[in-house]
């Protein structure tokens, strides 16, 4: 997995525009105006919940080492390589639920139509052909980002590395 | 999920909350939950609907666009969505005075008519005011020229808004040299809706320079005109016992809410529910009588005039109908939950409304018409009584809390409480005052919101002023707030007040807080602060008096307009729920600092009520020093700012 879809918490402002964009990518409907008219079934893979005044978008983290993949009785949730995002194919879906009990952020919920969960599947359509995922293209303020994993620690542990430093300079100096 | 003891600190509200927990009702706590995270870009004031090239939205934090489609920026949204505001709490309470400047109208021409002028007094001193000519005259005729002066304000184009004329001159001249004085109640409110159409007003100062024009003519024009109007027709204010909370209600008796505004429907169901047609129709039916409650507003209307006991305010809404005691909530405008319909179908409750304005999902419609009040009235109360027989066997137990108050206080009768029958002036406010007995006076006003615990603002604040003899009025909801946790009483000041204060409410007997009335009683408040610059003393404009204002839980559009015309006639004034504007540092910096020097009154925002009231008394503190007062009489300051400033007198 070259990217992955990193939160900056401080810049949630809860507009839900990524709850939307979600629901709106993975239905049968063109539009948004479609989608409320007709029965689009569009539902999002991405919730916002209430964090300390701000928002903070629960996301599905395409664990390395899934607990939905191990516990689901049917196969119907797996990962096609080991840089794959996670996908759950609703064919093979029956609804047991297990792989809803077990991800620690919440990120798998019971659709309202038919039997089958719903989980992100990182819009790996438009993301494999190089797009973003939707998420991160209607995010109106920068806190869903789709970065590459190794630039992005990268910068991490270089900004750390600064901070170290000038904190070191201060206790080394006489 | 909160707890009902984190909802509210009203025993009555909690009691409620925990009995209906298991029933599902979704109540406006829960919808406040449920709307968690909400938009930051509405709450900063920098999202715009204004026209569809957008929806519009500024990155608040810089690296999003700058502009709306049309180019418009953070500040020229939250100016515009600012003003909008005021335009909408404008003219709900303009609307108000219009409807009652109606009534009187109608009153006048006919003298068989279920409404008839009954303050002459009222009446004759405000057709002195407006030039119209009462010696031999009729009062219906009297009260026709009045009445018709008072629909002119709204339909003026020209000119400025008479009442305005009432202010001191210090405040007039600021106005006129600001651009301000209003022309007419109606054309600025359109002036509003103009200026903030796309692609004309984008200035902010300019465009809240508007709005306060727009509110300036609620305050001085439409609020006053539904205050001076409403004493004529239904009798000026006079002192008066009663009780709040929802004990008042009676499972003996039939009960009757009314919800909402306008007094013209309240004071005709309390005529009906007096009637003694009703009453035996109501003891016929099993009952001991018919029992009258009030929510919000109208319920202040009929207190101040006839005693009629609170049942809730604003967050009580739907309690109340969950008491399952209930048999008819009538309402007719402003600040009725859309919800209560649903919630009434859960009890036997009839949610009915009155208004051809205001019509709500599941409610049962008897549209309230003037020319038939009295019949409609008794056809409503006789709905209620036949509805008695509905109750469920077996309801929630009543929440027995209820508190005495005392209420009817005006900017009339104030003469008369503190100076006695012989000596009816301000003098003896202005004394206390300039003595240090009283440190200053502030007005808390405003409604109930779920991002605020509730009553926890409006009563905590009050205490706090009340410990360091800052004399309190009180209206619309924080007036029955504080009245259900006693603070109405005579007695309240010898548990909750200063030396200063227990010394003035020994003295003449008032409590500690003044109840003046509902929400467009504001404008009672304005002719105070008039009537103290008037009498001498305090200075020369409203400006350079101790005073302060304040709205610790505020939620509406009436708010943000009451605010401003407060704020833009001088008084300095604490909201707990900052405007939706943070978002624009413009526009934060006018109305917490830049208007103060058009003004002499801006804005702070704190939602801490203990804190919101210190910057009150830090305030009123500054405002006495000018005046070159000493400081007060009784009181060490709640914080002395160094030991030396500690002031601690015996």
């Amino acid at each position: 997995m070259a990217k992955m879809i990193v939160v900056d918490h401080d810049r949630c402002l809860g507009c839900k525009s990524c709850e939307l964009a979600c629901a709106l990518a993975h239905c049968q409907a063109a539009s948004l105006e479609e989608a409320v008219r007709t029965d689009a079934r569009a539902e999002p893979r991405v919730h916002v919940e209430p964090s300390d005044g701000l928002g903070m978008p629960m996301q599905c983290h395409h664990c390395t080492n899934a607990p939905c993949v191990a516990v689901c009785p049917t196969g119907a949730i797996a990962r096609g390589s080991q840089d794959a995002p996670v996908l759950l194919d609703q064919d093979r879906c029956i609804g047991c639920r297990l792989c809803m009990v077990v991800c620690p952020f919440g990120a798998i919920s019971i659709s309202h139509h038919g039997k089958a969960m719903l989980k992100c599947d990182l819009c790996i359509e438009q993301t494999q052909g190089g797009g973003l995922p939707a998420c991160v293209a209607a995010c109106p303020s920068g806190a869903l980002r789709y970065e590459d994993i190794d630039e992005w620690l990268m910068q991490r542990r270089r900004r750390s590395a600064e901070l170290l430093r000038a904190a070191d300079q201060h206790t080394l100096e006489p | 999920m909160n707890k009902p003891t984190e909802r509210s600190i009203d025993p009555a509200t909690i009691e409620m909350l925990e009995h209906v927990q298991d029933r599902d009702l979704c109540l406006a706590w829960d919808r406040y939950d449920a709307m968690q995270p909400q938009c930051g870009f509405g709450s900063l004031g920098i999202c715009c609907r204004n026209c569809t090239m957008g929806p519009c939205r500024i990155d608040p934090f810089g690296d999003g666009p700058q502009e709306g489609i049309c180019g418009a920026t953070a500040d020229i949204i939250a100016a515009r969505n600012l003003i909008r505001m005021i335009a909408g709490g404008a003219s709900a309470h303009s609307d108000h005075g219009r409807d009652i400047a109606h009534t009187l109208s109608m009153a006048a021409e006919n003298a068989d008519g279920d409404y008839q002028a009954k303050d002459e007094r009222k009446l004759h001193a405000l057709a002195a005011e407006l030039d119209v000519e009462t010696e031999g005259r009729a009062l219906a005729d009297i009260a026709k020229d009045v009445a018709e002066i008072c629909f002119g304000q709204f339909s003026q184009q020209h000119g400025e808004v008479v009442f305005a004329h009432r202010a001191p001159e210090d405040q007039q001249r600021r106005w006129r040299q600001a651009g301000v004085m209003p022309r007419g109640v109606d054309r600025e409110v359109v002036e509003i809706m103009h200026r903030t159409h796309i692609g004309v007003d984008n200035d902010p100062i300019n465009l809240i320079l508007q709005g306060v024009r727009s509110a300036l003519a609620d305050g001085w024009g439409g609020s006053m005109i539904a205050t001076d109007l409403s004493d004529v027709l239904f009798r000026t204010p006079n002192w008066v016992v009663s009780r709040a909370n929802l004990g008042v209600l009676d499972p003996e008796k039939v009960n009757i809410i009314v919800h909402g505004h306008e007094p013209s429907l309240s004071e005709m169901i309390v005529a009906a529910s007096e009637d003694k047609e009703m009453v035996a129709l109501a003891q016929s039916h099993g009952a001991a009588g018919i029992n009258l409650g009030g929510i919000c507003c109208t319920a202040n209307e009929i207190l101040m005039r006839h005693g009629v006991p609170l049942a809730g305010n604003f967050l009580q809404q739907e309690l109340a109908i969950a008491t399952g005691v209930v048999d008819a909530m009538v309402v007719d405008v402003q600040c009725i939950f859309p919800s209560l319909g649903r919630i009434a179908e859960k009890y036997h409750t009839k949610f009915i409304s009155t208004s051809p304005k205001a019509k709500f999902p599941h409610a049962e419609h008897i549209e309230f018409d003037e020319s038939r009040a009295m019949e409609i009235a008794k056809h409503i109360v006789r709905t209620a009584i036949e509805n008695r027989t509905n109750r469920p066997a077996t309801t929630v137990p009543l929440p027995t809390h209820t508190s005495p108050l005392v209420a009817g206080f005006t900017a009339e009768n104030i003469f008369t409480a503190l100076g006695g029958r012989y000596r009816s002036t301000y003098r003896p406010l202005n004394d206390a005052i300039m003595a240090g007995r009283l440190r200053g006076v502030a007005g808390v006003v405003g409604c109930n919101n779920p991002k605020h615990k509730h009553d926890f603002g409006h009563v905590e604040m009050t205490k706090e002023l009340l410990a360091n003899d800052v004399l309190v009025a009180v209206t619309g909801c924080t007036a029955v707030a504080d009245a259900k946790a006693g603070l109405l009483c005579p007695e309240a000041a010898m548990q909750y007040a200063g030396k200063g204060i227990q010394e003035v409410c020994r003295a003449v007997g008032i409590p500690p807080v003044l109840h003046l009335g509902s929400c467009v009683d504001n404008s009672r408040i304005l002719i105070v602060l008039t009537n103290m610059v008037n009498e001498g003393g305090l200075g020369e404009s409203i400006a350079d008096l101790p005073v302060a204002g304040a709205a610790p839980e505020w939620m509406s559009e009436k708010a943000v307009s009451i605010g401003f015309y407060v704020a833009a006639s001088g008084v300095y004034t604490v909201l707990g729920e900052p405007f939706p504007i943070q978002g624009s540092k413009v526009v934060t910096d006018f109305v917490t600092e830049g208007m103060a020097e058009y003004f002499g009154g801006k804005f702070a925002f704190e939602a801490d009520p203990i804190k919101g009231a210190r910057l009150m008394i830090d305030h009123i503190d500054v405002k006495r020093e000018a005046l070159k007062l000493p400081g007060p009489m009784y009181e060490v300051p709640y914080a002395p700012k160094t030991e030396t400033e500690a002031v601690a007198v015996a």
